[in-house]
């Protein structure tokens, strides 16, 4: 069923003049639709375009950051939806991540046991990825709804710590700190034409666009507003007869599941799954890059995915243009990026709670203040 | 007689629209001066202002000869000024001693803060009884005593006290006013007494001012105020 | 049975630190009305501080003054530095911005002292001295349970008994009410913060010589069954966090010794969850409400 039919079905339902008013949301809401499909058709193109430019280069490396852009962009995006929008604060994403990266990697290397390394393979291994984690988002997600602010940072955090210590409690399953590692199946027949990296940016662009569209129509959905109501004023919204756990809930298992196939991505363009990569640090990073970004708006979550794949980038060229003693170098690779991050999280939250979206809307109204100005 | 407390064309408010508008009072050293209106009328206010808690966007006032914009909040009581606030301000998790206490631990003199508190335990018997007691066992009477009896432990010079009566039987506010007359007589107290309960308040009264968003519409004594039909009519309903 | 006797009052000391880092928060918490994620990372900090001064000087004791001072100064550091200039109404806020200062101290320890495990000893034998057969405390567990009684029988009288406890009482209650009562409130905040670290660096110093060494992360899992003790004993108040601390010592020790010597992360995971579903107002908090 498609969202117009949706509303067309509650039309049906409500009372005549009702069924004006959302003839005419149901009308915004449909254009909204068309335009985020447009957005949605030209991010891709722009992204392919860019991933050949890219592969063009001869810098492979290009291309996996591009992906690992996209990874991110999943689960900042999911993460944005759960606490920007739902006013939710989540510590635990990065194990959600963790649990998606599990699934994916189980899944590949169970099927590759069987023989099966064709691409559909891939598919499956995210998909599987996701419903872990929506699995492990709806168990937390109906904890997460009865508790609020600090309580619930805390038991996130708790969550961010254990998801990966439990590896190894059961390393039977998980391989331990070692971790799984496997060979993503990539469509091989034709490698002069597609790189690796090429085909896992692809991968990643797919992913992520239809992560962003679909988030972006939930939120400016009936849905969404119930969302954005809950995280405002939960006394006003519970008046107005929205089921605040119901939506809580909800929101908890959508982002989890966004988390998710952001894990499996990652697990697939690495090609392995292991504790290291998801601790609480990755939790804490993908808190910052959505505040960074600029919560409240899915905008932000992509600032946010560009950041943590280029910041820590960038902290390493300059350690490595240091040319500093090999000890000190390895003290200040990552804890440089660290630190970085940590100021920024402090001073954006005191001086410029919008983020760089904020920022960047800021100078836009400006910009075009000053050419209306000018133009009259 | 010279005015202990001077409040000149203070303007002042939450937002961009001021509340107070050009407010200017004057009260004798050793007065009751009532300050009557309806409510939101920004009597709460006015005193906020006066102790500082909110900061004057024009005006000035002075107390005992010091303008007081260049007094921080916590530093006030130190110069004599006592701001009992709109509900009273028990700390409800506090022991009534505790309470009571605090009023004087700005003292370097502990000797002093002691008879101070011994004093105040004197006039209120009932606290005395229930020195132990937690803030939020108190009924509504006592909490008035505690949080009055605390601003004494400080032996204020002036006296903000708003809406003291609120929520008190007849009989406990006639106390109450008695007893700010008795703190007048007997040891020269000033006090800026806000009240909606205008009859209590004019029967201790010296002076009165009538205020009416955000602006004092009258200024003249009680006794004028309490006699005067039109006045009472046209400003205070009855 | 013997068993038994020795996981108990090994699970006594382990809980003894839980207490006195769960204090911490209480303090904090009651102060300000923020839980301070930062707590760990700060405690690692000042543990930092001692291992340098004890491995300059070579002494245990002056490394234990060194974090003490160090978690006073950096409490005050971080409240007057950071946390002041944050805005309360969502409190959200509160919480992204201790994380930013995790992420810092983090950052800025790893660079100085590198991500590696540094030895840290303690000043006593933790070998348990052996009764009738059975181990039970060693002399280092002795030394942690004396240290977190002090604190908190110091805590208490300092809350009860003097003016300045008085004064910081009034303030988190009532700051406003404070303020016109001639309490410097900021100035109690600052030293509610400097007096939590100082307690949460003790903590650190207690616990550190019990595990791997020093390290970044040294103080995640402390933090959190910290965090759960807290609520187990309810935010608000100092005595149920005491005992919350020596409840959750002994479960995870309990759990570990008898299930699986790895099910530390587990077990606090399924006890948060329990408390926080089951009595929702922690087991010692006077209000019944978690919606903070
Ligand atoms: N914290 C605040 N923020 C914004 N506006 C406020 C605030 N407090 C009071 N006001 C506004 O200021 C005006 C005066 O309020 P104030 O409390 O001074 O009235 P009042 O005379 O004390 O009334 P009452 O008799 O009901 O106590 C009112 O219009 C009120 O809405
Ligand atoms: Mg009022």
């Amino acid at each position: 069923m498609t969202a117009t039919e949706e509303v067309e079905n509650t039309r049906t339902q409500g009372a005549t003049t009702l069924a004006r008013a959302s003839t005419v949301r149901g009308g915004a809401f449909g254009r909204t639709l068309v335009r985020h499909a447009v957005y949605a058709l030209v991010a891709i193109v722009v992204l392919i375009v860019l991933t050949s430019a890219l592969a063009g280069t001869g810098n492979t490396f290009l291309n996996y950051q591009l992906a690992m852009v996209c990874a991110y962009l999943c689960a900042t995006a999911g993460l944005t939806f759960l606490t920007g929008i739902n006013g939710q604060l989540s510590l635990g994403h990065g194990a959600l991540m963790a649990t998606g990266a599990y699934g994916a990697a189980l899944t590949i290397r169970a099927l590759a046991d069987r023989g099966i390394e064709a691409v559909w393979a891939v598919f499956v291994a995210l998909l599987v990825g996701v419903l872990a984690a929506l699995v492990v988002g709806a168990v937390i997600g109906a904890a997460a709804a009865r508790l609020r602010g600090p309580y619930l940072a805390g038991v996130t955090t708790v969550i961010a710590i254990v998801v990966p210590a439990i590896t190894t409690t059961f390393d039977g399953i998980f391989k331990g700190d070692q971790g799984l590692s496997f060979v993503t199946p990539s469509p091989g027949a034709v490698p002069a034409l597609l790189s690796n990296e090429e085909w896992q940016a692809y991968l990643g662009i797919g992913c992520a666009v239809l992560v962003m569209f679909l988030l972006a129509n939930l939120i400016s959905s009936r849905f969404g507003r119930q969302f954005r109501a809950v995280a405002n004023d939960e006394v006003a919204a519970k008046l107005s007869g929205i089921n605040i756990a119901r939506t809580q809930v909800l929101a908890f298992v959508v982002s989890a599941g966004c988390a998710g196939l952001g894990g499996a991505l990652m697990a697939a363009i690495t090609q392995q799954a292991a504790p290291g990569a998801y601790s609480l640090t990755l939790s804490l990073y993908l808190l910052m890059a959505i505040v960074i970004g600029g919560l409240g708006s899915l905008a932000g979550a992509v600032w946010g995915a560009l950041l943590l794949v280029a910041l820590p980038d960038l902290s390493t060229r300059i350690t490595d243009s240091l040319e500093l003693s090999p000890d000190l170098a390895q003290k200040l690779d990552g804890n440089l990026a660290l630190a970085i991050f940590g100021l920024f999280l402090i001073i954006v939250m005191i001086v410029a709670p919008g983020g760089i979206q904020g920022l960047v809307r800021r100078l836009s109204g400006r910009l075009s203040a000053r050419r209306r100005s000018a133009g009259s | 007689m010279s005015a202990i407390l001077e409040i000149n064309g203070v303007t002042a408010g939450y937002g961009a629209a001021p509340v107070l508008q050009d407010v200017s009072i004057s009260v004798p050293t050793g007065t009751i001066c009532a300050v009557l209106g309806a409510n939101g009328a920004g009597k709460t206010t006015l005193l906020r202002t006066l102790s500082g808690l909110l900061k004057p966007t024009a005006g000035q006032v002075v107390f005992d000869g010091q303008d007081l914009r260049e007094v921080k909040v916590e530093h006030l009581i130190r110069l004599g000024l006592a701001h009992v606030p709109e509900g009273r301000g028990v700390v409800t998790e506090l022991t009534v001693d505790e309470n009571l206490r605090l009023g004087g631990l700005w003292r370097k003199d502990r000797a002093d803060a002691r008879r101070a508190l011994d004093e105040v335990y004197q006039l209120f018997e009932p606290l005395q009884r229930r020195r132990s007691s937690a803030g939020h066992q108190l009924s509504g009477g006592e909490r008035q005593m505690l949080a009055l009896g605390r601003a004494l432990v400080a032996r204020p010079k002036v006296l903000l006290l708003d809406e003291p009566s609120l929520g008190l039987a007849p009989r406990v506010t006639a106390q109450i006013m008695a007893l700010l007359r008795q703190l007048r007589d007997d040891t020269g107290l000033t006090v800026l007494l806000v009240e909606q309960n205008v009859r209590s308040a004019l029967s201790v009264a010296d002076e009165g001012v009538v205020m009416s968003l955000g602006r004092v519409v009258v200024s003249t004594s009680a006794e004028q105020l309490r006699g005067d039909d039109e006045l009472r009519h046209a400003y205070l309903g009855f | 049975m013997d068993k038994l006797l020795s996981l108990t009052f090994i699970g006594l000391s382990r809980g003894a630190v839980y207490s006195a880092f769960a204090l911490a928060l209480v303090l904090i918490w009651r102060a300000a009305r923020i839980v301070n994620f930062a707590q760990g990372a700060m405690a690692v900090a000042t543990a930092y501080a001692a291992y340098s001064v004890t491995k300059a000087t070579d002494s245990y004791w002056l490394g234990f003054v060194a974090a003490l001072v160090g978690g006073l100064v950096l409490g005050a550091l971080v409240e007057r530095g950071v946390m002041r200039f944050v805005d309360h109404s969502a409190p959200l806020n509160n919480v992204i911005v201790a994380l930013g200062v995790v992420l810092v101290i983090t950052a800025i320890v790893g660079m100085i002292y590198g991500n590696q495990f540094l030895p840290f000893e303690g000043p006593f034998d933790q070998r348990p001295l052996m009764v009738g057969g059975t181990g039970l405390l060693s002399p280092y567990d002795l030394f942690v349970l004396g240290t977190v009684l002090l604190i908190v029988v110091l805590l208490a009288l300092l809350f009860t008994r003097t003016p300045v406890g008085l004064r910081m009482r009034a303030s988190a209650f009532a700051p406003e009410v404070s303020r016109l009562l001639g309490v410097n409130v900021a100035g109690m905040l600052t030293l509610g913060w400097a007096l939590a670290a100082a307690v949460g660096a003790v903590g650190g110093m207690l616990v550190i010589p019990t595990e791997l060494g020093l390290h970044p992360h040294a103080m995640d899992l402390v933090f959190v069954s910290a965090f759960t003790a807290a609520v187990v004993g309810g935010l608000d108040s100092p005595v149920g966090a005491v005992i919350g601390g020596i409840f959750v010592g002994l479960v995870l020790t309990y759990s570990t010794g008898y299930i699986a010597s790895d099910i530390t992360p587990v077990a606090i995971l399924v006890l948060l969850l329990v408390v926080l579903l089951v009595r929702p107002g922690g087991l010692f908090s006077t209000t019944a409400a978690r919606h903070v």
